[in-house]
């Protein structure tokens, strides 16, 4: 009898989980959204006819931390999905939150970043360095942004008994959008700041 | 014929909870994961390293180029478990970026003049 309800409710026309589905199509427009910023600061690198240039503002040691940081962060959150997997709920709020914790960080390199560079001479409007590098990791650091709060939902839900490992697949979909916004950084890192013609 | 009928037909599971027994037991151990985020460290320590060596440029975009493939890789295939997953899933996402590709040789080659 439960079986058949199992059955009745989780089978799908794609014999795949349509959440799973949905997030990894979310996922591949993203990566749209994405490559059309990137290549708008591709195109239009070393364009800028006034200052401030990215070889005057950009401190890799500092960025080389953040990219660092949010790498790291990755790491725990596949840890947080391994422990639910095998029904460790405590293991897996600590990763979560360790997750959130050092998402946050990132997110405050970055505002620390965009002050830095806006006190040195660089908005919005200045230049196209300026348009296309705001845009662009501004936009990142909103997905990280939003990433941080769909963890520290999880984590209060959790903390309410909310998350069991039954539930396993709701934090291994927070975990492949949290790993997008990874890879995107590793791609804006090296294409941004560690490649400067 | 649906996928879920070709599937069936196939002798491959369709009831999710069993579905997600025989994934998560393909998936990685935690130990695994730690040793791929070191690995993760290591590489990226390795691309700063490079930025401050006085190396060709194009030697350096291409060493850089190919450490972010790595990484990129490593974390789509292990963390994201597009090695274990169905492959529709590396299908829909590699889609989203030969898209994403294909938009950016079409706006640079508008941009270059070589398409009006």
């Amino acid at each position: 009898m439960a079986h058949a309800a199992a059955t009745d409710h989780l089978e799908t026309s794609t014999g795949i989980d349509n959440k799973k589905l949905l997030m990894w199509l979310f996922l591949a427009s993203d990566c749209l959204f994405f490559g059309a910023f990137i290549a708008a600061y591709l195109l239009y690198r070393g364009r800028s006819v006034v200052g401030p240039y990215p070889e005057d503002l950009f401190d890799i040691p500092f960025t080389s931390v953040s990219a660092f940081v949010l790498l790291m962060s990755s790491v725990t959150m596949v840890l947080a999905l391994a422990a639910i997997q095998r029904g460790n709920v405590r293991n897996m709020r600590i990763w979560l939150l360790t997750t959130a914790v050092l998402g946050t960080l990132f997110v405050a390199g970055q505002v620390y970043e965009f002050t830095e560079f806006h006190h040195e001479g660089l908005s919005l409007s200045t230049n196209l360095f300026g348009t296309t590098f705001y845009v662009l990791t501004g936009f990142h650091g909103a997905h990280v942004t939003v990433g941080v709060f769909i963890l520290m939902s999880m984590f209060i839900v959790s903390m309410r008994g909310g998350i069991q490992q039954k539930d396993s697949l709701t934090v291994e979909l927070a975990g492949l959008y949290w790993h997008f916004v990874d890879i995107v950084w590793i791609v804006i890192f090296t294409l941004i700041y560690l490649i400067q013609p | 014929m649906t996928l879920a009928e070709y599937r069936k037909k196939r002798g491959e599971p369709l009831i999710r909870e069993d579905a997600d027994d025989a994934h998560d037991e393909k998936h990685p151990s935690a130990l695994e994961y730690v040793q791929i985020g070191v690995i993760l460290a290591i590489v990226t320590a390795v691309e700063v390293a490079l930025y401050y060596l006085d190396l060709d440029f194009t030697l350096l975009v291409t060493l850089l180029c190919m450490l972010s493939v790595v990484k990129f890789g490593l974390v789509v295939l292990w963390f994201m478990h597009l090695k274990f997953d169905t492959s529709l899933f590396a299908i829909l996402f590699g889609s989203g970026m030969v898209l994403s590709f294909a938009v950016f040789i079409v706006i640079v080659a508008v941009e270059h003049g070589s398409l009006t």
